[in-house]
């Protein structure tokens, strides 16, 4: 007789108020298989394995187990069937040590010594390096995922639910976590693996599940598609490549950032450097780096939150302005887009033409003589959504009502419609479903054609290699050489992010697979 | 300075610290789970009240602590219900649970004014307990005892057992320990009502040891001690009991700036109004703060959750 599938989904429905996140949905995972769930935000990804793992209960339809119809009640349920789970965000106590975050993700009372022990073997047998005694808050992203990782494998799962493990990873860290991937199927246990990278799936996923708003379109067999493909069927439509105009050339350096260096913030901060790198005007400029490097402490720096002692290290166009503002180098042409959506780049409870004002009010004329014009506020925030398709009910809506993807196209939409001369923008299209981030993107390479320079600071590698010309690499406060796009080597960028944060027993070059999958 | 002046200081320090020490306790408990209980004062005079009326009615003083622990829980147990289940905002409910337990411990006092009850026996023999140097270990209250083996109790729960690190959690990471699977309800229901209880044990010894009479507003502001010493400490146990014993010795110093007099050995101390040395706790908490933070939170271990209320997303 043929083994029963490891998961065995049929019909699963959760509706919520105003939204059916999942509609009937099936498919089967087999043991052994590393199986892809794919979509787009909002498809109803996280929500379908939110359910599998117990922490919501479907609707309607049913869950098969090894064959036998079960329902999860509660994590702890998924849990000792052996379901395990690596969260997004992930789920850890950052002043607490890792044996104590370990500990606090299993079920039965463990000594601390024969838990340590048992961390120990389970670490070598997948060559996972950690150090039981750490804070938590002193590690590197990838330290912190090998936490969950170690947490989940005690357990001795038969279902591995990894939920978009490799967006902060460095390459070398993806390559080590497929490594591990690989052996844990190899050894029978399923993984249920979840991102829209589309390369990963096709270098690591035996199957992959493409859900789109809350249904299933497609189970296929990665190998046989193109990554083109499998993007189509996600978004349901075909995929906009970025368009650029023709004959492009650059003209002369427009931001001039030269020995620019400022402390550290706070004991967690990062100091910046030395750092110098100039970007011309129409072109775009990549500052690629794993999270945490610095790169928070550079928007801040070119913005003008963080003002330079050093007038001379940021210059536009020849003028100084290193030491101005934020309001004096927006009044310079230079407009910036924080990493943080909420509560940094848009007040949350403020709505969409109150957030035009706070970065628009002097270059688009909608303050005179102290007083706020809200007529032209809701005018240039009314242009922005028709410009940039977000979806709001009007320039009146909450910034807070709007969807990660949206909010970002409209805070993207008020800098660019500034036709700023220098636009910084981090994370771009961090959270952003492809359709979206194909605007953004798009949007991005339109202003540069206009003549303006663009900086973009982002840890999607992906990204920067399409949209940028040059890129530069940020490590400890260090920015690298820049080097151009076109001929640039992933191994050595992918050695310049590990730098100092990478773990030294890394292999020194990362295989064919994974170099060609970017 | 003669040793019977020592001895006796020392003894009305450890009086005076017993009660901040052991509210203290409770409320390090409850914010280490991630709230902020503000209504410390109203729950010691609730628990001063409980004590007291039950000690009355049963003339067993056992009985009253008992009282005392469940009139301080059942009164948190209020703050916890709107707080937790109703999501109301912790600053505000506990100011409120501090004027309501004052007012409610007065009215419930009325009757009770004037009467006396009996007071704890010597759980040591006479012979230590009122010898005048052996009582300087022997001769203090059940209670005194009680909050001394609670310090390193509390100490190694948090450090040392699964329940004081599950605490730690949903304070540290509301949000991971229910994705985890905790309860996060139920340990911080759990951590008010021991942070009530104890509240209510220490406003116990103003109304069943210090005196053994009632009246209004007996606890006089010990309670917001209580809360400055859980932030002077750190957030940590060994820093509790030794800020308790600095925060009792700066309350000494105004008794005995106000008693005047005393003993010219000390004329430092009458030379400065006893105001001063009242707001001597407020004063050195705002100091320990400023040195805390500026030096980026060396040693502090404010619960990261401390105060925010718990939305789970759907």
């Amino acid at each position: 007789m043929q083994t029963p599938p490891r998961l065995d989904l049929s019909g699963i429905t959760k509706r919520f108020p105003g939204v059916l996140a999942n509609d009937q949905v099936s498919f089967a995972v087999q043991p052994g298989e590393i199986h892809a769930l794919l979509g787009e935000n909002g498809a109803g990804k996280s929500t379908l394995v939110k359910m599998i793992y117990g922490i919501m209960q479907p609707d309607a339809g049913e869950i098969r187990w090894n064959g036998a119809r079960i329902t999860i009640a509660n994590p702890k349920a998924a849990r000792k069937l052996g379901i395990g789970m690596v969260f997004q965000h992930f789920s850890l106590f950052e002043a607490m040590t890792v044996l104590e975050n370990i500990a606090l993700g299993m079920d039965a009372k463990i000594p601390a010594r024969d838990l340590e022990a048992k961390i120990l073997s389970v670490m070598q047998q997948y060559g996972l390096k950690l150090e039981p005694h750490r804070i938590v808050s002193t590690l590197s992203v990838g330290e912190r995922q090998r936490i969950e990782i170690v947490r989940a494998l005690l357990l001795n799962p038969n279902l591995l639910i990894m939920d978009e493990p490799t967006s902060v990873l460095t390459p070398q860290e993806v390559e080590q976590l497929f490594v591990v991937l690989r052996q844990l199927a190899k050894e029978g246990c399923s993984i249920l693996y979840i991102s829209h990278k589309l390369h990963e799936i096709k270098a690591l996923c035996d199957a992959a599940t493409i859900l789109r708003g809350g249904k299933l379109v497609d189970t296929c067999d990665p190998a046989k598609e193109t990554s083109r493909s499998m993007a189509e069927k996600m978004i349901g439509g075909s995929l906009k490549d970025i368009q650029r105009g023709e004959g492009r050339a650059l003209g002369s350096a427009k931001l001039a950032v030269q020995g620019l260096s400022i402390p550290k913030d706070g004991p967690f901060g990062i100091a910046l450097k030395d750092i110098s790198f100039s970007v011309k005007a129409g072109e775009i400029f990549g500052i690629a780096g794993v999270a945490g490097n610095g790169q928070n402490a550079l928007l801040l720096a070119l913005s003008g939150e963080t003002p330079s002692q050093n007038p001379d290290a940021i210059q536009i166009d020849g003028s100084k302005i290193a030491a101005l503002t934020a309001k004096q180098r927006r009044l310079a042409g230079m407009a910036s887009v924080p990493e943080e959506r909420n509560g940094h780049a848009a007040v949350p409870d403020f709505s969409l033409s109150d957030n035009a004002i706070l970065t628009a009010r002097d270059r688009m004329g909608m303050v005179s003589g102290g007083m706020v014009n809200a007529r032209s506020a809701r005018t240039y925030a009314g242009e922005v959504i028709a410009a940039f398709s977000v979806k709001a009910t009007g320039p009146a809506a909450m910034a807070d009502s709007l969807s990660g993807g949206n909010l970002q196209k409209f805070i993207m939409g008020r800098e660019i419609m500034q036709k700023p001369q220098v636009l910084v923008v981090s994370q771009p299209t961090w959270g952003v479903d492809a359709g979206a981030a194909a605007a953004i993107h798009q949007a991005l390479v339109d202003l540069a054609a206009t003549g303006s320079a663009i900086v973009v600071i982002s840890q999607d590698l992906d990204e920067l290699l399409s949209l940028c010309d040059t890129l530069a690499v940020i490590n400890e406060g260090h920015l690298s050489k820049p080097m151009p796009v076109a001929g640039a080597n992933i191994e050595e960028i992918g050695l310049l992010m590990g730098g100092v944060h990478g773990d030294p027993n890394a292999p020194t070059h990362i295989s064919s697979e994974v170099a060609h999958a970017y | 300075m003669s040793p019977e002046f020592i001895i006796a200081s020392i003894v009305t320090i450890i009086g005076l610290t017993t009660p901040i020490l052991l509210a203290g306790l409770g409320e390090l408990i409850t914010e280490k789970s991630g709230v902020l209980n503000l209504g410390v004062e109203g729950m010691m005079l609730m628990g001063a009240i409980s004590g007291f009326v039950i000690t009355a009615l049963t003339f067993n003083p056992w009985l009253g602590v008992i009282g005392a622990a469940a009139g301080g829980a059942l009164s948190s147990m209020l703050f916890a219900v709107l707080v937790l289940q109703l999501n109301s905002n912790q600053v505000a409910t506990g100011l409120a649970l501090s004027i309501f337990g004052t007012g409610l411990s007065s009215l419930i006092g009325v009757s009770f004014t004037g009467r006396i009850v009996p007071q704890f026996g010597s759980i040591f023999p006479d012979v230590l307990a009122k010898d005048p140097i052996w009582k300087l270990f022997f001769g203090y209250s059940p209670l005194v005892y009680f909050a001394l083996i609670m310090v390193p109790l509390t100490a190694w729960f948090l450090k040392s057992t699964r329940a004081g690190l599950i605490l730690r959690a949903v304070g540290e990471n509301d949000h991971s320990a229910h994705s985890i699977g905790y309860s996060v309800t139920g340990v911080r229901y759990a951590a008010i009502a021991f942070g009530g209880a104890m509240a209510g044990i220490g406003g116990a010894y103003f109304s069943m040891v210090i005196t053994p009479m009632w009246a209004e507003k007996m606890t006089a502001g010990r309670g917001w001690i209580a809360l400055a010493l859980v932030v002077f400490a750190g957030w940590r146990t060994g820093r509790l009991l030794a800020g308790a014993y600095f925060f009792g010795f700066l309350m000494w110093l105004e008794l005995f700036a106000k008693a005047n007099g005393f003993g010219p050995s000390l004329p430092f101390i009458q030379a400065i109004p006893s105001q001063f040395w009242a707001a001597m706790p407020y004063v050195m908490t705002v100091v320990a703060l400023t040195l805390i933070s500026s030096r980026g939170n060396v040693g502090a271990s404010a619960p990261a959750c401390l105060g925010k209320p718990f939305l789970p997303s759907t």
